[in-house]
Order: structure tokens, then sequence, then C-alpha cells
């Protein structure tokens, strides 16, 4: 099957550090592949860099969706091919109803598709229709109204950055289904977690740390991986290990530090 | 804006004046509906209304309790619109105001009457789709009586020329008790000049919200001066603006609280939000002369937020679309 995205040797570098350090990455269409990896590994930072934000414009490598390289296309651009992507802490919008922001991604919007992914999410239309996706809505509600707008548009790619944290034990189970099913309708899924029993819901998974992918494969494996061998950055250097000044200090932060 | 189809002006109404006056409500009413206006509204005898063009009253329907006068000058109108004390009206008063040609003056002189313990809403549309050089002109005199309750809202519609200088003054007095909401919306076609000044004295456990939505463009300037003067006992107050300007428009915001009795809070609230070379001002003033009395304030202002821009071209949307509706949703 020929992979639907694939990244190779990405390098982006942000004020006063180089984010992503050489990454490499392939997802297969309809697939779920998990993202692990602890706080500042570059995981968000490669959502972004695939999105096509500001600010994480490649300095090297390139980025091919569907055969074709994407590396300089705007956001909007990207998202007619079929990338999108939900955000960690998604943006809120004054005046704007929950109805109308998941319309907005969808080619032919009806209002039965709208409640159909409201329900998809476990919450109910008739409440969150008309409601502002606003500061009234919890962090949890807000970040359900993004998995549903995500799951609306039915992307060929949906890269999800946490849609697990902030939402409560049972909530992560339905997302994990919601995941599955998306996959079942031909959406490819990078899931992006630090929640390593997320691997349960994956087809493959990979590993970043410092910047990269440092391992890729069946998600059992690589979760038992990164349980068993990534530490917090405190514990091994007590600072930030993915700001190498240079590739042999990168090697060995990566060698003798957060992957022992 | 979307498009409004053309309306058909109640055969009820249309059937009982001459000619030349059907002509007039049938313009008008098109005015109206471009502004956002339900012609509906005006064939019901459960509501309240009033048409108003240029210098002519071309249409009043009193109800029980609401007694609408007006009287025709040589460059608009004066009118008493007063309620009944204890009245509960039901449906909002509709009220348009208007010029069909695209030069002329406009003065409206209402005084407004809200007696103890009445709650009545207003819904009124001011319309110049024609405007080239016209100046419309209202100075409102307001009394919400002990108790009472009056909510206004305003929407205008200026046409795409921006030729109207808009300059409405009003002094609203909110007795003990007394409850006063007044939105004033200008967010489809142009502005042209406009300069709303509002000052509001509230009594003990009176309530004042004013809020402002207004778009302008090209060379368009919005002025907003509000006062709220908490001079009672518990008495609130809130000033909501909201403003964005592009190209070249300005935006100022000029909005002064005074906490001058006990238990007195007020709150001053405004966003703009600025494209292009367009320039927007905030100018909060607080005076608390009182120390139990508390006067807070918010603004910002600045370009569209980055990552609202991207979650909605995230969704496919370009660029100027994202920033559309992020602006006409801070300004719905």
């Amino acid at each position: 099957m020929d992979p639907l995205l694939v990244v190779e040797n990405l390098h982006v570098r942000r004020p006063g550090a180089e984010v992503l350090w050489g990454v490499n990455l392939t997802v297969y269409p309809a697939e779920v592949h998990v993202l692990l990896g602890l706080n500042g590994s570059g995981k968000s930072s490669l959502a972004y860099t695939l999105m096509g934000c500001a600010g994480y414009r490649p300095a090297q490598g390139r980025i091919l969706f569907d055969g074709e390289d994407i590396t300089d296309l705007p956001i909007s651009e990207r998202a007619r091919r079929g990338i999108t992507l939900g955000w960690q802490e998604p943006a809120r919008f004054e005046g704007l109803r929950t109805g109308d922001y998941i319309a907005l991604g969808m080619k032919e919007p009806t209002l039965a598709r709208v409640e159909e992914v409201l329900r998809a999410v476990a919450l109910a239309p008739t409440a969150y229709l008309g409601r502002p996706v606003d500061q009234t809505l919890s962090g949890g509600e807000r970040k359900r109204i993004e998995l549903a707008a995500v799951y609306a548009m039915r992307p060929h790619l949906a890269i999800l950055d946490e849609p697990d944290s902030g939402i409560d034990v049972l909530g992560v189970e339905e997302i994990a289904s919601l995941i599955r099913h998306m996959a079942a309708e031909g959406t490819a899924v990078l899931l992006i977690t630090h929640r390593d029993e997320m691997a349960d819901a994956a087809d493959r998974a990979s590993l970043m740390c410092g910047g990269t992918v440092v391992k890729t494969g069946d998600p059992e494996e690589v979760r038992a991986y990164f349980a068993q061998r990534c530490r917090p950055h405190e514990e091994t250097l007590g600072a930030q290990p993915w700001e190498p000044v240079n590739g042999d200090t990168y090697k060995e932060v990566v060698t003798r530090g957060v992957c022992e | 804006m979307k498009a409004h189809p053309a309306p058909t002006a109640p055969a009820s109404l249309l059937g009982r004046r001459d000619p030349g006056w059907a002509r007039d409500f049938e313009a008008i009413l098109q005015a109206y509906e471009a502004a956002g206006g339900k012609v509906s509204a005006l064939q019901s005898d459960r509501i309240a209304s009033a048409v108003i063009s240029a210098n002519r009253v071309l249409w009043v329907n009193e109800i029980p309790g609401v007694h609408i006068e007006a009287e025709e000058t040589p460059t608009g109108i004066r009118a008493h619109i007063r309620v009944d004390a204890g009245t509960r009206v039901e449906y909002p008063v509709h009220l348009c105001f208007g010029m069909i040609p695209q030069e002329g003056i406009q003065e409206i002189l209402p005084m407004f009457e809200i007696d103890e313990g009445a709650e009545v809403g207003f819904l009124a549309h001011c319309t110049f789709p024609n405007a080239v050089n016209l100046q419309h002109i209202m100075d409102a005199t307001v009394r919400i009586g002990p108790g009472a309750t009056m909510r206004y809202t305003e929407a205008h519609y200026h046409g795409p020329h921006g030729g109207v200088q808009v300059l409405p003054t009003s002094h609203v007095i909110v007795e003990e008790g007394g409850w006063f909401e007044n939105e004033f919306n200008l967010t489809y076609g142009r502005v042209g000049r406009m300069e709303i000044r509002m000052e509001v004295d509230v009594g003990a456990r009176g309530v004042a919200e004013l809020t402002v939505k207004a778009y302008g463009m090209g060379e368009d300037h919005i002025r907003v001066e509000e006062t709220i003067r908490l001079n009672g006992p518990e008495a609130r107050g809130l000033t909501k603006t909201r403003i964005a300007v592009r190209d070249r428009a300005i935006g100022e915001v000029y909005t002064t609280t005074e906490g001058n009795a006990p238990g007195a809070r007020g709150h001053m609230d405004c966003t703009e939000i600025v494209r292009g070379e367009a320039v927007a001002r905030n100018t909060p003033i607080v005076i608390v002369r009182n120390d139990q009395a508390r006067v807070t304030h918010e603004a910002a202002i600045g370009s569209v937020s980055r990552k609202e821009l991207e979650t909605l071209m995230a969704r496919g949307l370009s660029e100027n679309e994202a920033v559309d509706i992020i602006i006409r949703g801070m300004l719905a």
C-alpha cells in the first residue's frame, strides 16, 4: 500500500531551539498511528509543522502527502487536500455557534451530519448546537467539539493533538472508539498523546524523543519501549535536552539521557 | 450581506392612504428590510410600531399601555413614547427611521418615558440605503421609572457608499430598581461617520448595560462616547464595545464609569480588531467617589488571533474567509 504521509528528514527551528531534528515518519491510509512521547519531545511541533502553521516552516526536509510535496503549501490548501488538525488547546470563538463551527469544514454541510458528529463525541445536539464556542464551554466540552469538527470533515488525515487530555477516563474510551471508527471510514489518524494506553487503539506507533522519531513499529512494542526506557528530561539532564548545540550533543542526549 | 427579497407592503396598510403615501411607504419598507427589519411585524395589531421617513410620520400603531405621539418638524420629527405603569409589553415596539434620498438631514427628537414597573423592548431599524451626503441626528431623552425595564436594540444600515453622518445622543435616567439595556449594531454596509454619545445616570439598585457593535471599512470613522454614573447604592453598570476596523477606518471608544455610591459596581469591556491601515483607540476612564464602590475595565485591541485564524484555515477556509467569520462572530 502506498503511504499517505511521508515525512523526510524534517528540521524545524524556533527562536532559541531546534524543535524538530531530522524527523522521519510514514503514515498509511486509514491507519491509526499513535505518536508517543514525553512532554517537550516535539510531538505538537510536528503537528503544527504538518499542518503548516506560522512559525513552523521547515528549515530542511520535506513533507509528502498522497505522493505530492506539500512542504510549502499554506494551511488552507493542506486542509483542502484532506489534512486537518485538532488542537490540544482549541481556540475559542466569540459569537460563533457550535453547529456553525462544525459545519465550516464540511463540503456539504447538513444538520443531520452535524448532529451525528456531536452525538459521536457524547454531546447532545439539542444542548450544544446553538452554544457559542467561547469561554462558556469547559475545557472538556471544547475538546469534544474540536474532535467533532475534525470528524465532520471526513479528512484523509486527521492529526489529533492530545484529544485525550482534560477528558475523564470514560471519555477517553469513547474517544478511542471514535478514532477507530474514523479509521474504519477511511481517515488516517495521527494520534498524538503521552498516554501510552492509547496505543491500544493504534495500528502502528512511533516514539518521539529529543525532537525526532526514535522508534516506529508495533504499538505494543513501542509502548513497552516508551514505558520502560523514557524518563522525564529533568531526571537525566535537568534541562530541555533537545536544544542541541550540535549533533554530537544531541546524540549524547538521546543515547545517554531521555531514552536510556 | 445576505440578499433581502423585495418586501410587499401590507395590503391592509396601503389600502388606507393615498398613492403618494403608498409609494413612500413601499420604499421605506424595502429599506427597512435591508436593515434587517421584519415587515410582517408592522401588520400585527398586537405590536406597537412607528415608521418615519425623513420628516414624515408614515405609520403609527399603538397598543394598550403604549402611547406614541409623533409630530413632524421641518427637518425631522419630535416623538413622545410612553409606556404606562405596570404594563408588560409582550412584543418589542418596532420603530423604523430612514431616508430614501441620497442627501438631506433627518433630526429625530424622541422622549421615552417608561413608568413605574413597566417592561418593554424596542426594536429600531435606521436605514439610509442610498445615502451619499446625508445626516441623521438623534437627541433622545429616556426616563426609566422605578422598577421599570427598557431594552432598546437599534440596527443600522447605511448602504454601500459610506455617505452618512450618524450622530445620536442620548440622556438616560434610570430610577431606583430600574433596568436599561441598549444595544447598537452597525455591522453591514458602510458606516460613514458615526458618533454615538450616551450618558446614563443610574439610581439605587438600578442597572444600565450599553452594547455597541460596529464594523468600519474604507474611510469610515466610528466614535463611541459613553458615560455611566452609578449614583445610587448598589447601582450597576456595564459597557461592552465590539469594534472591527479595516482599510483606513478609525475606531475610537471613550467610556467613563463613575462609582458614586456604596455598593456600586461598574465594568467596561472593549474589544477592537484592527486590519490593514485602520486605527483603533480605547480610552476607559474610571472615577470612584465612594470607598465601597468598585469599577473595573478590560480592553483588547489588535489583530485577529493567530490561533483562531489557523484553526479555521485548518478547516479549509482561506485567510480572508477566516478573518470575516471571526469578526462577524465578535459582532454577532
